[in-house]
């Protein structure tokens, strides 16, 4: 990782509290532009509350986040300007049940990306296309199966075409065999190029598509390295642990 | 899964029965009390027309005012529940402050009063015909009840939609406008059903300024004739007729939302 690349988010020393819990606790990371980092460690480490604040769903009490180069938490920010280039996938996809796969691509393209009807589903046909689910357009989301609307999820968050797209644990509600065709669509995405920052749980990912492993604990980052160092070689305690369980 | 619309019924319950399907006892009493009424009404207007026919001849404009009044009632109540509702979420302290304002001081005061104190307080200011007066009564009324009903159904549907609207770039309003808003619809339908039938029935207190309503026809009628007990008979049998008439309708309404999708 060069340090001459660009940043597309760089936070430092955040913190985030509910009542007296330290959800984060002084986090500074960055994300370069075209990496792909993952996030992981054991449940209440902080690791979604991180991937949150990166798109201010989680309004941070202390430190500061650039996206972009921009202050995502001042007051002069327009927040919709950066969640329009941050995507985000959910553990729960979150489409919207009341449209169409079809809509729920252009919904967004239309109302702030100010597309034509036209141009956003022609947007949004080729990236169905892409995620397999082409024949799906018409159908809604209640008619598809988790795998299924977890891709289209995927394909609403491509249609904005984002600088960034942020995944959080995309596979933990999903039915095991459904999990490969939704990390293979993410593979893919990783490919292309696209910057991401992913929560998740499944290390064969991580090993694949990471440039880069966080690994937190208690709200903090307590180890950080290419996967090679992290799989075979973790120099904490709580790392080695958690491997051990999850391997 | 979260993104499932979550099943809601907000049973206000102070409308009529509902007649669904899955409850099979109202369904079957539905049936008995229409018919029967309709039964009973049309043999009494057979057998003795005087008084009953002639009732049912005199009636017919108060059916209408009945109408008037309470359709005009619940669209202005729709329109203040809704702004209500959007005023109880909102973050803005005024807006908020004002809706939260309104509903606890409505609710606080029986409608008869209301009814009374806005047609002699507009009185005071214009000259409003007293069908406009209790139609304003009605729905300022109705429109905080309402409101508690858009709130509710606006907060039923799952915090995830309105994250990942947001996480599109959406704002608040755009996010409101085509995201939470026509879930809610479907969630605030029946309860608006019901109000609707309440409102209908509470109609009747309008007879009290002068509105020549359902009911005030029928005193009307009453005290000429002095037919006391049979005129409200017939009344009743009306009021039952139509109010069993409109819960059947959103019944039907209701299953057609839920199949829907």
């Amino acid at each position: 990782m060069s340090t001459n690349r660009r940043k597309m988010v760089e936070a430092t020393e955040i913190v985030k509290i509910y009542g007296s819990f330290k959800a984060l606790d002084r986090v500074s990371f960055d994300v370069f532009d075209g990496e792909k980092v993952v996030i992981i460690g054991p449940s209440g480490s902080g690791k979604s509350t991180l991937l949150r604040s990166i798109n201010r769903l989680e309004v941070i009490d202390r430190g500061r986040i650039l996206v972009d180069g921009i202050d995502i938490n001042a007051a002069k920010t327009d927040i919709t300007k950066i969640r329009e280039e941050v995507g985000m996938v959910f553990q729960s996809f979150n489409l919207f049940p009341h449209k169409t796969v079809l809509e729920n691509l252009t919904l967004a393209q239309i109302v702030v990306r100010k597309r034509s009807r036209q141009d956003a589903e022609e947007r949004a046909m080729a990236l169905l296309e892409r995620v397999g689910l082409a024949e799906k357009a018409k159908a809604y989301p209640g008619k598809l199966s988790g795998g299924q609307q977890q891709r289209v999820a995927i394909a609403r968050s491509l249609a904005m075409d984002p600088k960034m797209l942020l995944f959080d644990e995309p596979t933990s509600a999903l039915d095991p065999e459904m999990i490969g065709e939704v990390l293979d669509v993410m593979k893919s995405v990783a490919r292309e190029g696209m910057t991401m920052a992913v929560v998740t749980h499944e290390m064969g990912f991580a090993r694949e598509v990471a440039d880069r492993v966080i690994f937190m604990d208690a709200g903090r980052i307590v180890e950080e390295g290419t996967p090679e160092h992290f799989f075979t070689a973790p120099t904490h305690d709580r790392a080695k642990l958690f491997l051990s369980q999850i391997l | 899964m979260t993104n499932e619309a979550k099943k809601q019924i907000i049973d206000v319950g102070d409308g009529a029965a509902i007649p669904r399907k899955s409850d099979l006892g109202l369904f079957t009493a539905w049936r008995i009390a229409f018919f029967g009424a309709i039964g009973v009404l049309g043999y009494l207007a057979y057998t003795k027309p005087d008084p009953y026919l002639n009732i049912l001849k005199f009636v017919p404009d108060g059916i209408l005012v009945t109408f008037q009044v309470t359709l005009g009632a619940i669209g202005l109540a729709i329109v203040l529940g809704l702004i209500t509702g959007l005023g109880r979420i909102s973050k803005n302290r005024f807006f908020n402050g004002v809706a939260s304002l309104y509903v606890e001081i409505i609710r606080g005061i029986p409608l008869l009063v209301q009814i009374f104190y806005i047609y002699y307080a507009l009185g005071r200011v214009v000259k409003v015909p007293a069908v406009l007066s209790a139609i304003i009564a009605m729905a300022v009324c109705y429109g905080a009840y309402m409101g508690e009903v858009v709130r509710a159904g606006i907060e039923s549907i799952a915090k995830g939609q309105n994250e990942a609207a947001l996480s599109l770039g959406m704002n608040g309003r755009q996010t409101m406008l085509h995201v939470i808003l026509p879930q809610a619809v479907k969630v605030i339908l029946p309860p608006v059903g019901n109000e609707f039938i309440a409102l209908l029935k509470d109609s009747s207190l309008v007879s009290i300024i002068a509105v020549a309503d359902l009911l005030r026809r029928g005193r009307e009628f009453a005290s000429e004739s002095f037919t006391y007990f049979e005129t409200y008979t017939v009344i009743a049998l009306v009021y039952l007729i139509i109010t069993l008439f409109f819960s059947k309708i959103i019944g039907v309404l209701e299953e057609r939302v839920s199949v829907n999708k």
